[in-house]
């Protein structure tokens, strides 16, 4: 049916360029949740890209006359517990929050995408490592081991996205070896191998880029838990440190004020990450319904 | 079953080397000086090097590791700098907390996403169908830490039903006699109505927070599981020969269903062990994952190493459990 054909259509070379497109506006139209998504992405892209400079106040300038002051017309988030402006503060956070998801999964994409791929391909010895490496990773309870790295290593943003990225390891490397050995034998990489071409070549640029799309959709969806993990551990002190705004560090000093009923403390930045979070899960869903429509749920 | 029990057990072994491997690591290829960590911020150079002779980081790495491993098989996590105690006397009386939240958290994510799952797969497209997805994009997107604050704020602060967010049991009331740890089994063992009521009252909030946690990708693999189920050809005919909508639904239709879910479980179990870090840290609950927070805010290392190799080892505790369960469930798994 329509969806065996769209799967065929993956397994052969990527070259159905325009009737993805098609597919992709019949998706998006027939979905306005994706659409929305999109339109909350770019949102959350400017603000990443230019929220320095648009936001009413300096994010880390403190005003203590006007400390702990609820949402009014000059503060339109209200003000924290040293009078900094709490929407200048989740605006400004977008950068760093966004630059820590970004980055981590680009690096695991990298990383596991590439040995997930070699060991779909080669078999063998170059399987059964990166196997036994994912399991161990797998072993750990996920939020746990990413603690104990960034304790380790030290607190600092790039051991967040390191972390992030490890604990994030074993999911690629297993969908890049699963895609990697349905292909292996497929007719495209029999031709490249028998027109000469070596097997890192044919990794490189015949499967690699056969198997982009479904790892572009595994990339949306683990966005949204590259984010949840780097505040978490912000969260709980790790990494990323005062004053500097980021929003799970801002939901922990709203922590203390809530239970006194300063809720805009950390509804605000609470919010924005829950924003973040659910459009990166939906722009997945909507992602995977255009690459992958049998895995549709 | 016997001889599949064992051969589970051994399956289980890589993983439980792979995690002390991981664990020492953690603290040998360290940039920097691993003595140092142990030490603490404060430590003179003369304390440094002490520790370092003392935990033999002058030997080879294999070495290090044997002692390592020999430390363990001691029960011997290294002491606490913090507190001064050591690590695994504080883990155990601290575990019990931590697993009475957890277990409450997950049965309570079960006792909800189960039928709602159920429900929305019987019913198609109904409001509760709708509700189900609702409940499941919303799930996996909140913040753990987040709507825990939230409910602190509308059922502390606002409605004031629960108690203050502040651990286990109100501080004027004194601890159940100690048997099993677990405050709600210890109150109704020592036949203590006040302390039962008060402990659950504590716990509500924190275990309804990880339960909303928890149960978005439970109602979302109970739906696709039941209806794949009821789209079966045996589903088809235990309906055309006649049987109850009851028993096909639940005899047949469910008891397929159970396997992926037990398999969900197993994934969810991952998730709420990170999540009750969290939680616990929101709620000031006195479990061990408040324990590594506080040893992490004071750069006490030897803490958080034995926290994160605990809690791997329950980890793989509960999937060789989640396995044999499997085993129970299904009996094409026996033979294998």
């Amino acid at each position: 049916m329509g969806e065996s054909a769209a799967r065929a259509e993956l397994l052969a070379p990527a070259r159905a360029n325009t009737s993805l497109w098609r597919h992709a506006r019949h998706v998006l139209a027939e979905n306005p949740v994706t659409a929305g998504s999109f339109a909350l992405f770019l949102l959350l892209v400017l603000c990443a890209l230019f929220g320095a400079w648009i936001v009413p106040y300096d994010p880390l300038a403190s005003d203590t006359v006007h400390a702990l002051k609820p949402p009014s017309a000059a503060h339109w988030f209200g003000t924290d517990q040293l009078g900094r402006d709490i929407l200048s503060r989740v605006v400004v956070a977008t950068r760093l929050d966004m630059g820590i998801a970004i980055s981590s999964v680009a690096l695991v994409f990298v990383l596991g995408g590439l040995a997930g791929v070699a060991a779909g391909y080669f078999g063998g010895w170059t399987d059964r490592i990166v196997g036994r490496v994912a399991d161990t990773i797998m072993a750990f309870p996920l939020f746990v081991l990413a603690m104990g790295i960034v304790a380790a290593l030290g607190n600092s943003v790039g051991n967040i996205i390191l972390a992030t990225a490890i604990v994030n390891f074993p999911l690629y490397a297993r969908i890049a070896r699963a895609e990697a050995a349905v292909r292996r034998d497929a007719g495209y990489v029999q031709a490249a191998r028998l027109t000469g071409n070596g097997e890192g070549r044919i990794l490189l640029f015949t499967i690699l880029p056969n198997i982009l799309p479904i790892m572009a959709v595994q990339m949306s969806l683990t966005m949204g838990y590259a984010i949840l993990n780097a505040a978490g551990l912000s969260f709980v002190g790790l990494g990323i440190r005062p004053p500097t705004p980021e929003w799970g560090i801002m939901v922990a000093e709203g922590a203390g004020t809530i239970v006194s009923g300063e809720w805009w403390v950390a509804l605000f930045p609470g919010a924005a990450l829950m924003l973040a979070v659910f459009c990166f899960n939906l722009l997945g869903d909507g992602l995977r319904d255009i690459v992958d429509p049998q895995r549709r749920t | 079953m016997l001889r599949t029990t064992f051969w589970r057990l051994g399956t289980a072994v890589p993983s439980v080397v792979g995690v002390i491997i991981v664990t020492f690591l953690l603290t040998r290829v360290l940039p920097g000086d691993p003595a140092i960590y142990f030490a603490g911020p404060v430590a003179s150079a003369q304390a440094i090097a002490d520790i370092r002779r003392q935990l033999g980081l002058d030997q080879p790495l294999w070495a290090q590791f044997l002692r390592y491993v020999g430390d363990l098989v001691h029960g011997n996590l290294g002491i606490s700098l913090n507190t001064g105690q050591p690590v695994l006397a504080e883990i155990a009386t601290r575990l019990p907390a931590s697993a009475e939240l957890t277990l409450c958290g997950l049965l309570l994510a079960v006792a909800i996403a189960v039928p709602l799952g159920v429900l929305a797969a019987l019913r198609q497209d109904s409001w509760i169908d709708h509700l189900c997805r609702v409940v499941t994009t919303a799930g996996v997107s909140l913040p753990v830490f987040f709507t825990g604050l939230l409910a602190v704020y509308v059922f502390y602060y606002v409605l004031g039903w629960a108690p203050a967010p502040l651990g286990r049991l109100d501080s004027f009331l004194s601890e159940p006699p100690r048997a099993t740890g677990f405050f709600l089994i210890d109150a109704l063992l020592a036949r203590d109505g006040e302390v039962f009521f008060a402990a659950l009252g504590q716990l509500v909030l924190p275990a309804l927070t990880l339960a909303v946690f928890a149960l978005a990708p439970l109602a979302r693999i109970t739906r696709a599981a039941m209806l794949t189920a009821l789209a079966s050809e045996f589903v088809r005919t235990a309906r055309a020969a006649g049987l109850g909508a009851r028993t096909v639904v639940f005899t047949y239709a469910f008891r397929n269903a159970l396997l992926p879910l037990l398999t969900t479980i197993g994934m969810v179990f991952s998730f709420l062990l990170g999540a009750n870090v969290l939680v616990e840290k929101v709620f000031a609950w006195p479990g061990i994952g408040s324990y590594a927070v506080e040893a992490l805010i004071a750069s006490d290392f030897a803490p958080v190493q034995g926290f994160v190799l605990t809690m791997a080892i329950l980890y793989i505790l509960l999937n060789l459990l989640i396995d044999l369960l499997y085993g129970l469930v299904d009996p094409r798994m026996r033979a294998a």
